[in-house]
C-alpha cells in the first residue's frame, strides 16, 4: 500500500489523535501536543516504505509526545498512561527483538500496549478496530512470543 | 472523537510550511472561472487545475514532488493575487515562479515557447511544433497543451487549430472562448459555468 499524499492521512487522523491527546493531557496542553505530534510525523512522512498502520503510527508519535510533555511538567517519570497497573506484563525490552516475526496486527497490538503503553481503546481506534479486538490482538501476540522465548 | 479546533488546525498549517516540512501546498481559489485548485513547491508555482476535487489532484503532485501534500492556503496569496488582478483585466503578464519538474525534453521546450506567446495573442499547435524545429508534430503540441500543468499562466488557451478553430481545452471551450474573450477586451466572465 502505497503511502498516502500528507493531506488524506491528516484528515484521517487528525481529529482521533487530538482526541487521543486530550484524553492524555486534557484540553489545553493537548492543543501544543498536537501540533508537535503532526510536525514529527512531518518530519518522518517522506521516509515511510508503506501506508499500512498510519493511524498506529501517528498514535506511537502522539503518545511519545504526551509523555514527553509528562516529563517537562514532572519531576517524576510518567506513570502508565491508562493509569492501569500489572505485575505479570513483560517489558517492552524484553520482548522488542521478537516482535518483528509477528503478524501484522498482533504485531501493532503488542507494539502499541508494551512499547508506548497506549490503552487497549486508543490500540482499538489505532487499528480501527474494538477495544476487545485490540485487547485479544496484544494478548494473542504475548502468547505466541512466550511460547518462542521458552 | 473530539474535532480539532479550526484555529489548531490552521496553526498547525502554517507551522508545517514555516519549518519547511511541506513539499506542495495547495488549496482551492474561487475564480470567475469556477473553482481552481492551485498548488506550489518552494520553487514555485507547479499546479493550476480545473479540477477542485483535491483527493484526485493531490496523488498526482505526491508522485512528481513528494508525498508531503498540505493544504496551506496562505503560501497561495502571490498566486490568488495574481488571478484575480488578471480575471479583473488589470494584470497581462504573471510573475510568478514555475516549477515544471516532470516535464522534460520536447515537452518542456513547448511549454517554454508557450509562456511567451502574448497576452491577447493566438498561436496554433502546428506553429508551436515548427518553432520547436518539428514541424510533424502539431498533434504531440495539442497533447501536450492537453496535458498543461498550469494553464492559464501558460497561456494554453492562446492556441488554436490552423483553420481558426478553438479545438480543445482542458478546461473545456467555454471557459478557453471566455479567456480569450477576457484577453480581446470583450470579457464574459459573468456567465456560469456548470
Amino acid at each position: 500500500m502505497t503511502v498516502p499524499p500528507f493531506e488524506r492521512f491528516y484528515a484521517e487522523n487528525r481529529d482521533a489523535v487530538f482526541g487521543h491527546l486530550v484524553r492524555l493531557l486534557g484540553r489545553q496542553r493537548a492543543e501544543d501536543a498536537f501540533q508537535e505530534t503532526f510536525l514529527r510525523a512531518l518530519r518522518g512522512y517522506d521516509s515511510l516504505r508503506h501506508g499500512r498502520y498510519l493511524r498506529a503510527w501517528v498514535f506511537t508519535i502522539a503518545t511519545r509526545v504526551a509523555a514527553d510533555e509528562g516529563r517537562k511538567r514532572r519531576p517524576e517519570p510518567a506513570a502508565d498512561l491508562d493509569g492501569e497497573t500489572t505485575d505479570d506484563r513483560p517489558t517492552y525490552a524484553q520482548i522488542e527483538h521478537l516482535a518483528d516475526e509477528l503478524p501484522e496486527k498482533e504485531r501493532a497490538a503488542v507494539v502499541l500496549r508494551y512499547g508506548y503503553d497506549l490503552s487497549y481503546s486508543d490500540i482499538g481506534t489505532a487499528l480501527g478496530s474494538s477495544e476487545e479486538a485490540a485487547r485479544q490482538a496484544a494478548s494473542s501476540g504475548v502468547r505466541r512470543l512466550r511460547r518462542r522465548l521458552q | 472523537m473530539t474535532a480539532v479546533p479550526k484555529a489548531l488546525d490552521q496553526r498547525f498549517r502554517e507551522a508545517a510550511t514555516e519549518a519547511g516540512l511541506v513539499d506542495v501546498s495547495f488549496d482551492v481559489a474561487d475564480t470567475q472561472i469556477g473553482p481552481l485548485l492551485l498548488a506550489v513547491t518552494e520553487r514555485g508555482l507547479c499546479r493550476i487545475s480545473f479540477d477542485p476535487e483535491p483527493d484526485r489532484e493531490t496523488e498526482t503532485l505526491a508522485r512528481t514532488f513528494g508525498v508531503r501534500v498540505l493544504r496551506a492556503p496562505r503560501e497561495l496569496d502571490p498566486v490568488r493575487r495574481e488571478l484575480d488582478e488578471y480575471f479583473e483585466g488589470r494584470r497581462r503578464d504573471f510573475d510568478l515562479p514555475l516549477d515544471l519538474r516532470g516535464r522534460e525534453g520536447f515537452s518542456r521546450d513547448i511549454l517554454e515557447r508557450l509562456a511567451k506567446v502574448p497576452y491577447g495573442e493566438v498561436t496554433t499547435y502546428k506553429s508551436l511544433a515548427v518553432e520547436a524545429g518539428n514541424p510533424r508534430a502539431a498533434r504531440a503540441v495539442g497533447t501536450i497543451m492537453n496535458r498543461n500543468p498550469i494553464p492559464i499562466v501558460l497561456p494554453c488557451h492562446r492556441v488554436v487549430g490552423s483553420n481558426g478553430s478553438l479545438v480543445g481545452y482542458g478546461g473545456g471551450l467555454e471557459r478557453k472562448r471566455l479567456l480569450l474573450d477576457l484577453e480581446a477586451g470583450t470579457p464574459r466572465l459573468d456567465i456560469h459555468l456548470s
